[in-house]
């Protein structure tokens, strides 16, 4: 993995420090030449991944990539499934069944629908696995060489100790696609020990990782024991603590953790792309 | 370690149990539902017992609390056995369609001494809290004006939905939306008595209201407006907002932060004049397991705490909720003038 993964959540409205910003964001990124061109910006400076949710617009600038492919030559995304809030809000109006319904392709949920809902809940994993195609379709033919799940759903499955459901993605992400599984959870201590209880090990996990323990279930000291002891391959995100950090202070912090190997952030001006890219370089 | 059940896997039941079932002095030992889809989900995947009747459920498990979710209209029959049998009790909001049937949850609760607890999550935002805490203190001198506003993406287009689309369910933006905001007007600034010229509005649901507008006026005098939509797909979630404002200033609160405007410096709460920003990273509230926000967790641990202390909460009791109920209630009856 490259020590610099660039995100997305800036595109899409995404701050958790202010709604205000979020709304700025909103109105600058509305068209998709606006993403697109920060994006550009990003690989001038010599980023080559883009780990994004699997948000609608995403398709949009994969059917650029994919028109430009000299442009876009060895730049590789690293997709995060599901878009939660568009689930999310599907279930506040419809129901869970409801929202699988609307989600599952269409012909695909007929057919399950002939052999009935007693089939589909036979098969959950079947289902699993048809919801993370129809996720992926749109990074059809782009280099997509580590494929994660979301945290609220990482999260959800851990809560629940639903573990095979783990095993089930992670094989499937190998098999189908050839490609790592990665992991984002806001409880990296307990989802490490999860996935080694059922055998997977040194896996990829983004989480949390700041000076001041914001988002860091269970507080900062289990993490930087796990960072230090155990075995797994850490990515780094939310580091400068949805802003409350300097970006000097919060990746000078990451230098203390070796194992850590690369850092997601997002950011909107190439002059904050290039600075927080340079500090990456430096620590990590 | 407590045993705990939940009754209803639908968004918050589900959340509910990935929460609790991680929860280091909580055994969750049975959920239960009507899906068998879900409950097949449950049984293949986790250790957890599943039941398709809450009072099987409830008989033979030996619970000390159980998890109310379910669509509100079950919420008095589920509650009130719940009660009966001994059972502390947490129950998701709305609370009650009924205030005979919400007082008499109440009055079991109280009766039998059992911890009584309501979903209303925003209280265990570190920046709400902060609001209460500050506005409690005074600082804004006395109130003139407030806002209370929640917008939200759940219904952006016309097409029919689930028991949320039925009013005779508890289902709409006000029951829904406002019922939050409600809920932290009256605990943070003070209890709404009347709601003058309190409109529902249809943007594209068929039966049940998209929007609530409403002048709100509380016990103390003070008037306020509420503005609640839930057909606003400028939001990607829902985002609920707080302004206060005084003859000292102003506050302005959301899940994010708190925006605060002293005309004159406050030295007791070392805060300047002019502006002073506080953010959700130096306010939340720690927990061991998160899921969605920090708050979800924080209302587990609090309740889970009282449980083990046998002591009521101080916050988001039932009949806390039951005064949310009455407020929609006036609502409902001013929108019909």
């Amino acid at each position: 993995m490259d020590k610099v993964l660039f995100g997305d959540n800036q595109f899409f409205a995404v701050n958790h420090l202010s709604d205000e910003k979020s709304r700025a964001q909103a109105i600058r990124f509305k068209d998709d030449s606006a993403i697109i061109r920060v994006l550009d910006q990003a690989i001038e400076l010599g980023i080559s991944t883009f780990m994004c949710t699997t948000h609608d617009r995403i398709a949009n600038i994969c059917d650029h990539m994919r028109a430009n492919p000299d442009k876009y030559r060895g730049f590789k995304i690293y997709p995060g499934m599901p878009y939660a809030h568009k689930y999310a809000n599907a279930v506040t109006e419809l129901g869970i069944i409801g929202t699988i319904k609307q989600y599952v392709p269409g012909n695909i949920f007929s057919t399950f629908a002939k052999g009935g809902m007693a089939y589909l809940s036979k098969d959950f994993l079947k289902l699993m696995e048809i919801l993370i195609d129809a996720e992926m379709k749109m990074f059809k033919g782009i280099s997509t060489p580590v494929i994660f799940i979301q945290n609220v759903i990482v999260d959800m499955i851990l809560g629940l100790k639903a573990y095979d459901a783990f095993r089930a993605f992670d094989d499937y992400i190998r098999r189908k696609y050839n490609a790592e599984p990665g992991y984002i959870t806001m409880n990296m201590p307990a989802l490490l020990d999860a996935l080694n209880s059922i055998g997977i090990t040194n896996p990829i996990i983004c989480t949390s990782i700041n000076k001041i323990g914001f988002r860091m279930s269970g507080g900062r000291e289990i993490y930087e024991k796990y960072l230090r002891e155990k075995e797994f391959r850490p990515i780094a995100m939310q580091v400068l603590a949805a802003g409350a950090l300097k970006p000097r202070e919060a990746i000078e912090y990451l230098g203390n953790f070796p194992k850590i190997e690369s850092v997601l952030f997002g950011a909107s001006s190439k002059e904050h792309i290039r600075e927080t890219k340079e500090l990456i370089e430096k620590y990590l | 370690m407590l045993k705990a059940g939940i009754i209803g896997l639908g968004k918050m039941g589900l959340s509910h149990a990935a929460i609790v079932a991680p929860h280091k002095d909580v055994d969750l030992v049975a959920v239960c539902d009507t899906s068998s889809l879900i409950l097949d989900g449950i049984r293949k995947f986790t250790g957890i017992k599943v039941y398709d009747d809450y009072r099987k459920m409830i008989d033979s498990e030996k619970l000390d609390f159980v998890i109310v979710a379910t669509p509100t209209k079950f919420h008095f029959p589920m509650v009130k056995y719940a009660l009966e049998k001994g059972v502390h009790t947490f129950c998701e909001k709305p609370f009650s369609l009924s205030i005979k049937e919400g007082e008499e949850m109440v009055s079991l609760a109280e009766k039998n001494n059992l911890v009584n607890q309501v979903g209303y999550h925003n209280h265990f935002i570190g920046t709400f809290r902060e609001l209460r805490r500050l506005i409690k203190n005074g600082i804004l001198g006395d109130l003139v004006h407030f806002t209370g506003e929640a917008y939200g993406p759940v219904v952006t287009k016309p097409k029919g939905g689930t028991w949320r689309s039925d009013p005779g369910e508890g289902g709409g933006c006000l029951f829904d939306y406002a019922s939050h905001v409600i809920n932290l007007i009256q605990e943070i600034i003070g209890r709404p008595v009347s709601a003058p010229g309190a409109q529902l509005k249809r943007i594209y649901s068929r039966n049940v209201d998209d929007a609530v507008y409403s002048l709100l006026k509380l016990e103390s005098g003070l008037s306020g407006i509420l503005s609640v939509n839930w057909s606003d797909e400028t939001y990607r979630k829902m985002s609920t907002s707080i302004t206060v404002i005084g003859k000292k200033g102003k506050i302005i609160c959301d899940a994010t932060e708190l925006k605060i405007y002293l005309k004159e410096p406050d030295s007791k709460e070392k805060l300047d004049r002019g502006w002073t920003i506080k953010y959700i990273t130096d306010l939340a509230i720690p927990v061991d397991f998160y899921l969605r926000g920090e708050e979800y967790s924080a209302q587990i641990d609090n309740f889970v705490h009282h449980v083990i202390e046998r002591k009521p909460t101080e916050i988001n009791t039932f009949r806390q909720a039951l005064e949310t109920d009455r407020v929609m209630e006036i609502i409902m009856t001013e929108s019909k003038r």
